[in-house]
């Protein structure tokens, strides 16, 4: 990075540290949130059959980490772009 | 044909492919052995990541623990899943950006430590050797109950194969069989969930079919698998009555553990870079989560059909003419015991009591509103087994479903023999007693603790198989790697003032809790009662993961901060592709660029 004069190292960590709180609060809220701790009052609405909590548990959860991840790396390859790290 | 015959074809075929990729991909060097060579693509890491992950337990028991525990069965479904997202988001592209070759590695570097370096050896082969255990009993399994080969024999033919492609191809040869097991496995579980699920609701997709209607009515599938265990005294199969607490924390540590685990961390070391370590998390999850969106609806299916065939139905000794005797009750008006239970009987995976003496066999609940017994009783593994023939699938499937569960435990073991054969040759032989020692002579060294580690392996399933305390220990390794190991490595990369001291610390701190916990609590006579703020033996990493994050950072603040080098070095590891060699914190052996 010593040979690209706009890299921001520091600015980059923060920024990384910063999205990934974000992303870790949804995981946080879609498996121990609506999966477990809130899974009682999710259940008296439904998704298809089946009831939301209990659904956040065995499938919901899932789909949405798959989905974090995958915004995680796109993120990153912006902020990566954005403070000049060539990654 | 008959179903043995397609056993044999597909596990031969399979087989026989597996030793094919092995001596295609022989390994040349340690790179090419330990880490593949850095080269591999992104979503085939990820491909060779999940079958890496998923076990014979994910495969062959987990839809039917589900089945069983109905909400109680989600601990595994998010804590499998979850931990990679903690995987991706705090450890895999640091440790990628690091690019050493395994987890006591970085922990020695990062701690300037051999002693820190040991301790990490340690937690990792205790880690992976109660977890290979599992695999190879799970081979055995498969082979006494479809080949009618014993099981010891079996196990041996499975060391024979997983030899071929360890201990010839290394990494490089784990990564190209896996990639091979997992379209096999898959291939295997979807198939019948399929079926069942056009069966049971008329939707294709299991995932679909979880939340639609039962064919042919205007009740939800689940409304009705609710309303069918409330009525014979089980609870309702959409909640529980495990404490909340405890749920929570069981997930935490199977999420943790799992970020923790050697064998799937190493995976990460074998993409080129930092950023395809973080795609290649994100693949892995994709395959994983194709196998775990599916379980649930496989398990509620399962119970459902389990209890449609099996419930109130009229049992048929082995000594009558199972075809005159069926007919003979149907002509009754009464349900004979399905062909699939008699044929499943002999394997003892089903039992069946007849406590009133009426014949006739009822399943109940501890709180059945009718007072009745329960008379049947099945183990969890049947379902996935079984699924084939409940759902009246063609003899070839149930081969397909075999070949599956094989290729399963086998490429889980093939992972867990690399983190082995790694921790001995390269952490303790090069890094440890004689750094002098060359490539070559290491590659030598790894090859054989690699044929080591698969016959102890073996013999660790032929054992552990007799004292049948395999399930009891899995506790054991998600909790440790989620006390011991994932606290130091978390805070190697996020606290740059974490020193070899608070290091020790917490490593001690997380194996010696958890381990006296467990061991109390599973071996040592302890009452349930006593539970610490009522977590149960699985559960209790998560809470001394926290302890361990404690005192780690206690002790460190009381001693010095880590040499500038290691500052320097972890400065590096956060930013992608500005890794540095870095003198002696890399300990004369920096990743060549």
């Amino acid at each position: 990075m010593s040979d690209d004069m706009t890299a921001d190292p520091k600015g980059y960590w923060k920024a990384t540290i910063r999205l990934t709180l974000t992303l870790l609060l949804i995981w946080f809220l879609v498996s121990y949130g609506a999966g477990i701790l809130f899974r009682e009052f999710l259940d008296q609405f439904k998704i298809g059959g089946a009831p939301l909590g209990f659904w956040f548990s065995q499938n919901g959860a899932i789909y949405v980490f798959v989905i974090l991840i995958f915004v995680y790396c796109r993120q990153m390859t912006r902020l990566e772009k954005k403070y000049g790290i060539k990654g | 044909m008959d179903q043995q015959i397609w056993t044999y074809i597909f596990v031969t075929l399979t087989f026989g492919l597996y030793i094919g990729i092995a001596i295609w991909s022989r390994a040349g060097s340690t790179d090419d052995f330990y880490v593949a060579g850095h080269d591999v693509h992104p979503t085939v890491n990820g491909m060779a990541t999940a079958a890496d992950w998923m076990s014979a337990a994910s495969f062959l028991s987990m839809a039917g623990l589900i089945a069983f525990l109905g909400y109680g069965g989600s601990v595994y479904l998010m804590g499998w899943t979850g931990g990679y997202v903690l995987l991706a988001l705090l450890l895999a592209p640091f440790l990628r950006e690091f690019g050493k070759f395994t987890v006591p590695d970085f922990v020695g570097d990062r701690y300037y430590s051999g002693f820190a370096r040991v301790v990490a050896v340690i937690c990792a082969l205790f880690v992976s050797f109660t977890y290979i255990a599992g695999q190879m009993k799970g081979v055995g399994v498969a082979f006494s109950g479809f080949l009618g080969i014993p099981a010891n024999l079996g196990i041996a033919i499975g060391m024979v194969v997983v030899f071929f492609y360890a201990v010839l191809g290394g990494m490089k040869g784990i990564t190209y069989t896996q990639v091979a097991q997992y379209c096999v496995l898959i291939f295997a579980y979807t198939v019948p969930a399929i079926f069942i699920s056009i069966t049971i609701t008329g939707n294709p997709v299991p995932q679909l079919g979880f939340i639609s209607n039962a064919a042919g009515t205007d009740v939800s599938m689940l409304d009705k698998l609710n309303t069918v265990v409330r009525d014979l005294g089980f609870t309702e199969y959409t909640s529980s009555t495990k404490a909340k607490i405890d749920v929570f924390c069981i997930t935490a540590a199977l999420m943790f553990g799992t970020a923790g685990l050697p064998h799937v961390i190493i995976r990460f070391f074998t993409v080129k870079s930092a950023q395809a370590a973080r795609v290649s998390a994100g693949w892995a999850l994709v395959f994983i989560a194709l196998l775990y969106t599916t379980a649930p609806a496989v398990g509620a299916f399962a119970r459902m059909n389990f209890i449609d065939t099996v419930n109130e139905a009229t049992y048929i000794a082995d000594s009558e003419d199972y075809d005159a005797r069926a007919a003979e009750i149907a002509a009754d008006g009464g349900k004979p015991v399905p062909v699939w239970y008699k044929d499943w009987e002999k394997t003892g995976l089903l039992s069946y009591d007849d406590h009133n003496g009426d014949g006739v066999m009822q399943y109940r609940g501890p709180a059945a509103p009718d007072g009745l017994a329960n008379e049947v009783v099945p183990n969890r593994d049947i379902f996935v087994l079984a699924n084939p023939q409940i759902a009246k699938l063609p003899g070839w499937v149930i081969g397909l479903v075999v070949a599956g569960g094989l290729a399963a435990a086998l490429s889980t073991a093939a992972g867990l023999l690399m983190v082995i054969s790694s921790a001995i040759s390269h952490d303790l032989c090069r890094r440890t007693f004689f750094p002098n020692m060359n490539d070559k002579t290491e590659l030598r060294v790894a090859r054989i603790s690699a044929a080591g580690a698969v016959l102890a392996a073996g013999l660790l399933g032929i054992f552990a198989g007799q004292l049948g305390f395999v399930a009891q220990v899995v506790a054991f390794a998600f909790g440790l790697a989620a006390a011991s190991l994932f606290p130091v490595i978390f805070l190697g990369i996020f606290w740059k003032r974490m020193n070899r001291e608070g290091a020790i610390a917490a490593m001690l701190t997380g194996l010696v809790t958890t381990f006296a916990y467990i061991y109390y609590f599973k071996f040592g006579g302890g009452n349930p009662a006593n539970y610490l703020w009522n977590v149960s033996p699985e559960g209790i990493g998560f809470v001394f993961m926290w302890l361990a994050m404690a005192v780690g950072i206690a002790v460190a603040l009381m001693t010095p901060a880590p040499p500038q080098e290691v500052q320097d070095l972890v400065e590096d590891i956060r930013i992608p592709g500005s890794r540095r060699a870095h003198g002696m914190a890399d300990g004369g052996m920096a990743p060549a660029e």
